[in-house]
């Protein structure tokens, strides 16, 4: 197989129960973590950083960089976090790799564990993945029972459902048995994170990808995908496909080749009408830009961001005022409140998108509401308030005759026949109280 | 269960951490277990004695996370992802069914205080939408001509 083809991260479970240790063992598992432990600790760090490792769950940063900022010799213990806190909509990768091969998310946190030096690991899952805790929990205990831990403490925490957690300070906040509000930075976690040590936070699936960094060696990792982002990812294609699910591909594979020759294309015939390529947070690209490769560069090239690799595609029946207003709720929903642009800015932006798709706005309230994405940009602690806002501008701005026409019809020109015609928003369910249970 | 038994469970997950106020998560998801699956004032105040924190610091915490409740809930609970890609694929369409089917709104309770039904945001089964999420276990894809069945199953249950 040529290595373009090749599986990393979920290699072997098409064929293998990998949730077992044995069956893990079978295709090559914990062969990578004996090697790492012969090696000094720094070579698994050059080792990743040769491989040009980026991070998957949002941001793209180089792990072997990451690993480099460290703090060493403060005298307090360095601790390594894994991100499992998956809540990104459209994205679902994170889960698979839990619960279908949790053995390489664990092999990858002791190699990596070795490499920095860490004796405590702990890996923050959200706590909806319940079934996925417990494939986790009994992988470690089978990992534990081998004596493969090697003095080191994994723990798995439950996370509680709050989106805002998979911010890395505010994920540590929330470990530290906090509210998850994130922190003002600096300090960096690298300096100051989990109960004030130094602490390396990375994505579940860049630590999976560790063991085979070592088993394949640096250099032949670094020929996978495209050299300013090497080796796969799991793309989550999701929305209007006709074989949504987790695919795992090189980086550099084009939103075309993924939708169409992967995914089987846009059902009934329907028209593509735009792609959200790494999770609802990203602007959305056109139809026109689908050639474009899913690297964090190219991405960024077309305008969007490749996040974490959440592909939602959406076609021609949706309304995309309602696309806008369902996620700009999600987002009022998830702010923490800690800062005032975000807090208060996506209640705007609910308010003016609810007022557009009903009808009663006027044409300066697009550029109104275009005003509020700018002031709430760049203003907040964490990218929450960002998020909000990439999906609302980048709508407005690709689609800006649809809001047009909602503004001159003073009605949704998809007139109760849009797919997502209706659609309910859990914020809706806080305005009024539950039902009273009588005694 | 004895409240004794709490309180130790509680020590026992205080020690797995380096500083205990990172069990309060797992003290609160424990304690809601053992209150039919909200947190009321009596429970706050059984994790704070456990925690040896405030109930206001309890309450803090339970406040901020979706998964616990600090309202009454039924015996079973329904949740219904209506996030981008479930919509797209006709989460609306399935949340309504529920609402038909049981009798209720999203966020309400049945009458006979057997099944609470929500909307929830993204709980990550997008590649196999429209999900639901019953009693913690995932239910994906759910179509609408689903639901009766899994509601009477549900009603099956004791």
């Amino acid at each position: 197989m040529p290595a373009s083809d090749a599986s990393l991260l979920m290699a072997g479970t098409e064929d293998h129960d990998l949730t077992r240790l044995d069956e893990y063992r079978e295709v090559g598992g914990y062969a990578a973590l004996e090697q790492a432990r012969a090696l000094e600790p720094q070579a698994i760090v050059d080792a990743i950083t040769t491989a040009n490792l980026r991070g998957r769950g949002g941001a793209g940063f180089p792990t072997g960089r990451k690993a480099s900022l460290l703090a060493k010799g403060t005298g307090k213990p360095i601790y390594l976090v894994i991100n499992a806190d998956e809540s990104e909509p459209g994205a679902f990768k994170d889960r698979d790799v839990m619960r279908f091969t949790p053995h390489r998310l664990i092999e990858g946190c002791l190699v990596t564990a070795h490499g920095i030096e860490s004796q405590s690991v702990f890996i923050y899952i959200r706590g909806e993945y319940l079934h996925e805790f417990e494939v986790m929990r009994s992988a470690l205990e089978e990992t534990r029972r081998a004596g493969l831990l090697g003095g080191v403490t994994i723990t798995l925490h439950r996370g509680a459902g709050a989106y805002i957690c998979g911010e890395e300070t505010a994920l540590l906040e929330s470990l530290e048995g906090q509210r998850g509000q994130p922190r003002p930075r600096p300090p960096f976690p690298p300096v100051n994170g989990l109960y004030g040590a130094p602490t390396q936070i990375n994505n579940v699936s860049t630590i999976a990808l560790v063991p085979k960094i070592i088993e394949l060696g640096a250099e032949e990792f670094a020929r996978i995908g495209v050299p300013s982002a090497p080796g796969t990812a799991v793309f989550s294609l999701s929305g209007n496909v006709v074989n949504p699910g987790n695919y795992e591909r090189p980086l550099g594979t084009t939103i075309r080749e993924l939708i169409y020759d992967v995914a089987g294309g846009v059902p009934d015939g329907r028209e593509l009408k735009g792609v959200i390529p790494g999770g609802s947070s990203v602007p959305i690209l056109t139809p026109g830009q689908i050639d474009t490769p899913m690297d964090y560069d190219s991405v960024q090239a077309a305008g969007s961001f490749f996040g974490s690799a959440a592909i939602i595609v959406v076609d021609d029946r949706c309304c995309m005022v309602q696309l806008a207003l369902r996620a700009a709720q999600f987002y009022m929903h998830e702010s923490c409140g800690k800062c005032t642009p975000c807090r208060e800015g996506t209640r705007w932006l609910v308010q003016f998108l609810t007022k557009i798709e009903s009808g009663h706005a006027e044409a300066t309230d697009l550029d109104l509401l275009d005003t509020v994405c700018d002031r709430m940009l760049g203003k907040s602690l964490c990218a929450l308030g960002d998020f909000a806002v990439y999906p609302v501008s980048s709508y407005l701005r690709k689609y800006r005759a649809e809001f047009e026409e909602h503004v001159a019809l003073r009605r949704c020109p998809f007139d109760g026949e849009s797919s997502i015609e209706g659609i309910f928003a859990p914020v809706d369910q806080h305005a009024h109280k539950p039902h009273a249970v009588p005694a | 269960m004895t409240s004794t038994s709490f309180y130790d469970r509680v020590q026992e997950l205080r020690r797995s951490y380096p500083s205990s106020r990172s069990a309060v998560m797992d003290a609160l998801r424990l304690a809601q277990e053992e209150h039919g699956g909200w947190l009321p004032p009596e429970a706050l105040r059984q994790v704070a004695d456990a925690m040896d924190e405030t109930p206001a610091y309890c309450h803090a915490i339970a406040s901020f996370y979706d998964m616990f409740h600090l309202e009454p809930v039924g015996k079973h609970l329904v949740e219904v992802c209506t996030n981008l890609s479930c919509a797209l694929a006709g989460a609306q369409g399935v949340l309504d069914a529920f609402a038909a089917e049981l009798g209720v709104r999203p966020g309400e309770t049945t009458d006979d205080r057997e099944v609470t039904l929500r909307a929830i945001e993204c709980a990550g089964g997008c590649g196999r939408a429209p999900v639901v999420v019953i009693d913690h276990v995932y239910h994906e894809p759910v179509r609408p001509e689903n639901v009766s069945g899994l509601v009477e199953e549900l009603r099956a249950r004791e």
